[in-house]
């Protein structure tokens, strides 16, 4: 098996400042990797340049063999519209609010060229059932949803035309904990029926401990420790990370 | 009155001319892309088809023909105001009968008598971009086309058809050209939409305002927006002109009285009174 | 029986007949003359001028007359017979530093080498109509004293020589021509300022007052606004050297804005500018203030989202002939496709009806 997505000497900076440098990773068909670390740590700016919202000063990206950073611009947004999602933290940033959940949810289908409006809705249908949206609300505008209602749209957006890497960014942030812990129960189902490959960035330790099956631990832009997920928080070797997981357990 | 005869043919200067045949021909060879020209100032206000008047002045020579429509009609007084200009500007020979023109500028119509080749159509155009209600930003608009990233128009006639059951667009339907740009047909009715579809006449934009030119060159495959179980149709009213008769011709629906009275008439005025003759 | 509306053509030479008897108005009240409209409604003369783009005073007051003082219809047939003239030559950057000023004030110092000159304003009248006016008198002759011919140097120099304010680095870029080339965006700042120079003075004045009521506030305050004619000079590539073919009466105005720094960079005051024909000062002003608002990109400020911050937004919709023109076209018989719409309503409806009596 080869991985699918390889990340070699990743760097990023603004000006003087480190953004983030000297990353390199490997993702496996399956996997879900988590970044944490605390706000300025460099997570959100890797995730960018990682999906390509962003371009990085050094390194290399491939995804299943190919170089990422040395496609055109139409064969990027291919390819962040068909084999990749991103989920982002605030729902309103992810979905069109002015168009309909259905709309939504078929919008990836129509950019790819699907023209048959039976059809569309009715696997937008079977997408809003599969994130727990009552098929009848269908021709309602994400406006009339709750916070939790808006993320598993977006997951549905996200979702609906079979990705193979998913790009999270704080997916459960802003939501309420019993809101939060349904939304991740959600997603682990979803991320192991389809065989997703995802990369979560969250500050959340309960989020990653839930959904990743490795974790890589970043300060000051650089990574200070990966491995296991359950390894590195039950046996955190770097300081850091002791202090993170301390401090979550103190809480 | 001012006297337009101190003025160049057709009004613009060979250079302007120059300028606009420049745009014309790149909007040729890459139809449905919005090509930028430097749009001039003209004696007739924008919107009221400055674009179309000049695309018309830089095809113009003495030897052609000339016919001006506006909602179908040669009589209509933007119709008559723009014709006017170019019989005292340029001189040439106007006609009502479409076969008889070389060039045919309209706002809103094509007409009923199928074009030929060797004819150029001359289309008025308010807002040349089809996403602009979609995305109001031109900067945006623009990446869009050149990405091909027309997701979101199909969406919005999906979501036409979740709210109201059909697609709810009755004019300026939006087209695709030749499989890759989305264009925006002009005002035109959608009852009009086929025979901009490998058409032997040579198809020209103009966009005054807003400074852009495009074109369909003869026999470009145009076709409609729409999805498979909703396909396009170029509806119509379900009646016969009340004047000549004709079942297949765009009509217009007038207002004969205060008690709901009305008739339908042929838009395409031209066609009407030349079945009319046909049939004395 | 309907009959195809014919006449379309009659229609319209009674119409353009009727406006000429009402552009006369009363035959029994004497006539304005050309030269009355110039020298007597100067300040309408110059806005046509600055949005028309065309320094005629003659040929602005003519407009004024033939449009019956309605202003965007003047500045419209101004610009409609600016496109038709030849362009024999580009004259060399106009010196406003050797402006033979008529006024001159600065709003941050109170007092500077050239002196605060009020000259010919409005400012400080009490706006009561004045009945004398009515009357048609003679005006009593205003007091004169001879012209100072020294250059007046510019308020913001000095600021600029003690690195207070930005530098206004000299670029010899020839700029893009806005009349002959179609507007790309991003717009740079000299094509901006094109713009705004021939915006519509409503529009723009709008603009610069929601920066003032916080939209894009940027605390401007009026450095220096000057009046008065200089000198246009053009090079004669025979001679080799420029010869002056005129004189035109400009309007600029230079505001002192909000200052701008970082840890790494000690504070400065930023700048505005605006340039108009004529005396046209409340288009300077508001033209600076906008020019400033569109600034934020370059002076690393937010986009907070006010129109006035909006270079596509504003530009697009400053230009009073190309708003005008489409606003009025929908004047225009549109009835072919309002037969369309007529037609989808009525089908849509007729479902949604079927609809509801199916439920039922």
């Amino acid at each position: 098996m080869k991985p699918l997505f390889t990340v070699r000497d990743l760097e990023k900076r603004y000006g003087s400042r480190i953004g983030c440098t000297d990353v390199s990773f490997d993702l496996w068909p399956g996997e879900v990797m988590g970044i944490v670390g605390e706000s300025g740590s460099g997570k959100s700016t890797l995730l960018s340049c990682l999906a390509g919202h962003m371009t990085p000063d050094q390194g290399q990206v491939h995804f299943d063999g190919r170089d990422v950073l040395a496609m055109s611009e139409p064969e990027r947004r291919f390819l962040a519209r068909t084999e990749w999602a991103f989920v982002h933290q605030n729902p309103r940033d992810g979905l069109r609010m002015a168009v309909s959940a259905g709309g939504n949810v078929g919008e990836r289908l129509m950019a790819v060229g699907a023209r048959h409006y039976g059809n569309i809705r009715e696997t937008a249908t079977d997408w809003l059932g599969r994130v727990e949206i009552a098929s009848d609300r269908i021709d309602d505008r994400p406006s009339a949803f709750s916070g939790g209602m808006q993320q598993r749209l977006q997951i549905a957006r996200n979702l609906v035309t079979g990705p193979r890497l998913v790009f999270m960014d704080e997916p459960t942030g802003g939501l309420d904990v019993s809101v939060q812990a349904r939304l991740l129960d959600l997603l682990r189902g979803l991320v192991r029926k389809m065989g997703l490959s995802a990369i979560i960035v969250t500050h959340d330790l309960a989020v990653v401990r839930l959904l990743a099956d490795r974790l890589m631990v970043m300060k000051g832009g650089r990574v200070v420790e990966q491995g296991l997920t359950d390894q590195v928080l039950d046996d955190p070797q770097h300081p850091y990370t002791q202090l993170l997981v301390s401090s979550v357990l103190q809480v | 009155m001012t006297a337009l005869d101190a003025y160049n043919f057709a009004y613009l200067d060979e250079e302007t001319k120059r300028m606009i045949r420049r745009a014309l021909l790149k909007a040729v060879a890459i139809p449905g892309y919005q090509v930028p020209f430097a749009s001039r100032e003209m004696p007739m206000p924008y919107g009221w088809g400055t674009g179309g008047v000049q695309v018309t002045a830089a095809c113009l020579t003495p030897d052609d023909t000339l016919k001006v429509i506006d909602q179908g009609a040669d009589d209509t007084t933007n119709a008559v105001s723009i014709r006017r200009f170019f019989q005292r500007t340029a001189d040439v020979a106007v006609t009502e009968e479409t076969e008889a023109a070389t060039i045919i500028q309209t706002r809103h119509r094509i007409p009923e008598t199928p074009l030929q080749e060797g004819q150029i159509m001359v289309f008025q155009v308010p807002i040349p971009e089809p996403l602009r209600f979609l995305e109001p930003r031109e900067t945006e608009t623009r990446r869009m086309h050149a990405l091909a990233d027309y997701g979101l128009m199909q969406v919005k006639l999906y979501e036409d058809i979740a709210r109201h059951g059909e697609i709810a667009t009755a004019y300026a339907y939006p087209v695709k050209v030749e499989g890759r740009y989305v264009m925006d047909p002009s005002p035109i009715p959608k009852f009009d939409n086929p025979k901009l579809n490998d058409s032997p006449a040579l198809m020209l934009f103009g966009a005054g305002r807003e400074q852009r030119i495009y074109a369909l060159p003869p026999y470009t495959k145009v076709e409609s927006l729409d999805f498979d179980d909703h396909p396009f149709v170029a509806s119509k009213a379900d009646h016969a002109c009340d004047i000549c008769g004709a079942t297949e011709s765009y009509l217009d629906e007038v207002i004969t009285d205060d008690q709901g009275g009305r008739i339908f008439v042929c838009s395409d005025t031209a066609f009407c009174r030349s079945r009319q003759e046909d049939a004395a | 029986m309907y009959v195809a509306v014919k006449g379309g053509e009659r229609a319209i030479e009674n119409a353009h007949a009727w406006l000429a008897e009402e552009r006369r108005g009363d035959p029994a009240v004497p006539e304005l003359s050309v030269p009355q409209i110039r020298e007597q409604m100067s300040l309408a003369v110059n806005r046509v001028m600055a949005e028309g783009s065309l320094y005629d005073p003659d040929l602005a007051a003519l407009a004024i007359k033939q449009s019956r003082g309605d202003l965007i219809e003047a500045i419209f047939l101004i610009r409609a017979y600016r496109t038709t003239l030849p362009r024999l030559a580009a004259s060399n950057p106009v010196n406003t530093a050797s402006m033979l000023v008529s006024r001159r004030v600065s709003a941050t110092f109170k007092d500077a080498p050239g002196g605060q000159i009020l000259g010919p304003t409005f400012d400080y009248t009490h706006r009561l109509l004045d009945f004398t006016l009515a009357a048609e008198g003679e005006v009593p002759a205003a007091p004169t004293a001879p012209a100072d011919t020294q250059d007046v140097p510019h308020i913001l120099g000095f600021l600029d020589r003690d690195g207070l304010i930005e530098q206004a680095v000299p670029n010899d870029d020839t700029p893009a021509d806005l009349t002959r080339e179609p507007l790309e965006l991003p717009a740079d700042r000299a094509l901006r300022l094109q713009s705004l120079a021939r915006g519509d003075e409503g529009f723009v004045l709008g603009l610069a007052y929601s920066t003032q009521r916080g939209y894009a506030r940027n605390h401007a305050f009026v450095g220096e606004l000057r009046i008065g004619q200089v000198a246009v000079e053009v090079d004669i590539p025979e001679l080799g050297f420029p010869v002056e073919i005129g004189e035109i009466e400009l309007t600029e105005c230079e505001t002192v804005n909000q200052f701008n720094g970082s840890k790494t960079e000690p504070p400065q005051f930023t700048r505005g500018y605006g340039l108009t024909f004529g005396q046209t000062e409340r288009k300077a002003i508001s033209m600076a203030l906008v020019d400033r608002a569109l600034r934020w990109r370059e002076l690393g400020e937010d986009f907070t989202g006010a129109p006035a911050q909006d270079e596509e937004f504003v530009l697009s919709h400053c230009d009073n002939i190309q708003a005008t023109g489409f606003l009025e076209h929908i004047k225009l018989p549109h009835y072919v496709d309002f037969q369309a719409e007529l037609e989808l309503i009525r089908s849509v409806r007729a479902a949604a009806f079927a609809n509801l009596e199916a439920a039922e």
